[in-house]
């Protein structure tokens, strides 16, 4: 049932009666499956993909590269909760390589993030260092492309 | 002079394909949903079009070898060798063509002249019986039905077989019908065909997109090996329809007179597509699995669309189209098609464009986005309802 999945982290707007005929199961199953994830925390929630530079609401988005020192018996993970509790906190990664989390934070303004850094995050004692780079622009996103400029340019019948 | 005249009358007789004025009708109705196209919607994964690229900037740009690039024709045999359990010896047993259609073109201009007979399963792709006709053979056409899915039955082939037969075409999986051959449909036909002088032309073009195991080859029939002709390509499981890349593989005399053919009319397949195709053989598994993953949702979202819209529909396990019947409408598949273009503004095409016995039924390609086809199908539901009895 993992194709479920599949479908969903694609388009999460498709009805279960719609993934029950393409997989040729019982709406029943499909239902059942879905809640099944839910409770488990397979899916873990459901997103919307949006292109926030074609709106009028401003923000930046930065990747913070962070480095730490892991705590006694709790590893990365404890320090690692201390970061993504904040809000301002998007997504965060435990990392192989040159340094040990990548933080993405929101803001509205550089400033805002900056100070974020600032007062927040490199005060935390775990934390021994920061680098922070700010997105300029999103060309693709979980796969998608934001400005697709592709037609379908294919002609009208070809036998 | 009047050039009309001077035309060969086996040119001059064969109708352009398909139904010219629904065609027209198509091309003019520029926001209609096309369930009209018969080629993949995909585009040619990235890392394929990335080697046709670079092949570009390394200035790769003269001819190949006639036969095509030895490491294609090598790569061509791995891959019928992994997937079908086919070996062809890459030296004199391949030979690479410009798509399929090529093939089936020089095929039959090998083998097949005046007084030959070549049989023709139909519905079926445009091109056999055009192409026997301009070879000067004969086409002689086998009807099949959808009592029997589509497939191709012992008795019917045993018919159609005369002293004079001396090609068997096998579309499968079949365009427009969607239905394949399954390893027990094919014994049967090789029991008919295993000591009769008959050369199977098997065009297999699309052998990728099965949805319910794997494709099977006649020429994987010990028997048959030899006299099987093997056409494939790149075009519908590497969605590379544009680059014309295709091949032959069978019996090394045959392939040889092939060649002949070939180096005089064609000299060689384009070399961007070869290297292209290189690339693709190699490394597109996961490409096409998920391709045709896709293709299987939408397939059973169309069936499930026309048997809801209450029209008959035998399930179709390969290609990438579904050969609904719309008889129960009372129309007929031009009426049908027609009507359904101009009243809710979807494109399929008349079963009567793929041979006469189409008559009944239209072509519908899941070829297309799941948005379309989930607006198309509410939309042909509401269509089936004003006109059913």
């Amino acid at each position: 049932m993992e194709e479920i999945l599949e479908i969903l982290e694609k388009n999460n707007k498709i009805s279960e009666e719609q993934i029950a005929v393409m997989l040729n199961k019982s709406v029943e199953e499909v239902r059942q499956a879905i809640k099944e994830y839910e409770e488990k925390n397979v899916i873990v929630g459901y997103n919307t993909l949006i292109n926030w530079e074609k709106t009028n609401k401003e923000f930046v988005t930065a990747l913070i590269e962070v480095k730490v020192t892991p705590q006694r018996g709790q590893g990365f993970d404890k320090v690692a909760e201390r970061i993504y509790r904040y809000p301002e906190v998007k997504a965060c990664y435990l990392m192989s390589g040159g340094f040990d989390l990548t933080v993405i934070v929101e803001g509205k303004t550089m400033k805002e993030v900056a100070l974020f850094v600032a007062e927040k995050l490199s005060p935390l004692d775990s934390v021994l260092s920061t680098a922070t780079h700010f997105v300029l622009k999103k060309y693709k996103d979980k796969g998608t492309i934001f400005e697709d400029d592709h037609v379908d340019d294919r002609e009208a019948v070809v036998l | 002079m009047n050039m009309s005249d001077m035309i060969l009358p086996s040119v001059r007789n064969v109708p352009p394909s398909g139904i010219r004025k629904f065609f027209d009708l198509v091309n003019e109705m520029k926001d209609a949903i096309s369930l009209s196209i018969g080629e993949p919607d995909f585009v040619t994964p990235w890392n394929v079009r990335e080697s046709g690229i670079y092949s570009l900037e390394k200035g790769r740009t003269h001819y190949s070898p006639n036969a095509g690039f030895i490491e294609l024709r090598e790569e061509i045999c791995r891959y019928q060798e992994r997937k079908y359990g086919l070996k062809y010896s890459s030296k004199d047993e391949v030979i690479v063509t410009v798509g399929g259609s090529e093939g089936i073109d020089i095929a039959l201009r090998a083998l097949a002249g005046p007084g030959d007979e070549v049989i023709i399963p139909e519905p079926c792709f445009v091109a056999y019986k055009p192409c026997t006709v301009f070879a000067g053979a004969t086409p002689v056409v086998i009807n099949l039905s959808a009592e029997n899915d589509f497939r191709l039955t012992p008795e019917l082939l045993e018919r159609a077989i005369t002293d004079k037969t001396k090609v068997l075409i096998l579309p499968f999986p079949n365009n427009p019908t969607g239905a394949v051959m399954t390893e027990t449909d094919l014994r049967k036909i090789v029991d008919v065909l295993k000591d009769r002088d008959i050369v199977v032309i098997s065009d297999e073009i699309y052998s990728e997109l099965t949805y319910e195991g794997k494709h099977v080859s006649i020429a994987s029939f010990s028997e048959m090996k030899e006299k099987t002709l093997v056409i494939n390509g790149f075009s519908k499981a590497f969605a590379m329809t544009g680059w014309r890349l295709g091949y032959c593989c069978g019996h090394k005399d045959l392939i040889a007179a092939m060649y002949k053919i070939h180096q005089y009319a064609i000299m060689c397949s384009p070399t961007t597509a070869q290297y292209a195709g290189i690339e693709a053989l190699r490394n597109s598994d996961e490409d096409v699995g998920e391709m045709v993953a896709e293709y299987n949702r939408r397939r059973r979202i169309m069936v499930d669309g026309y048997r809801k819209a209450g029209l008959e529909c035998f399930e179709p396990l390969g290609a990438f189209y579904v050969f609904p019947c719309i008889k129960s409408t009372g129309l007929s598949s031009s009426e049908f098609s027609e009507r359904l273009l101009m009243e809710e503004k979807v494109a399929v095409v008349p079963g009567t464009a793929f041979g006469e016995c189409g008559e009944g039924f239209v072509r519908s390609c899941y070829a297309s986005s799941m948005e379309n086809i989930v607006e198309a199908m509410k939309r042909i539901q509401r269509f089936v309802k004003k006109y059913k009895k």
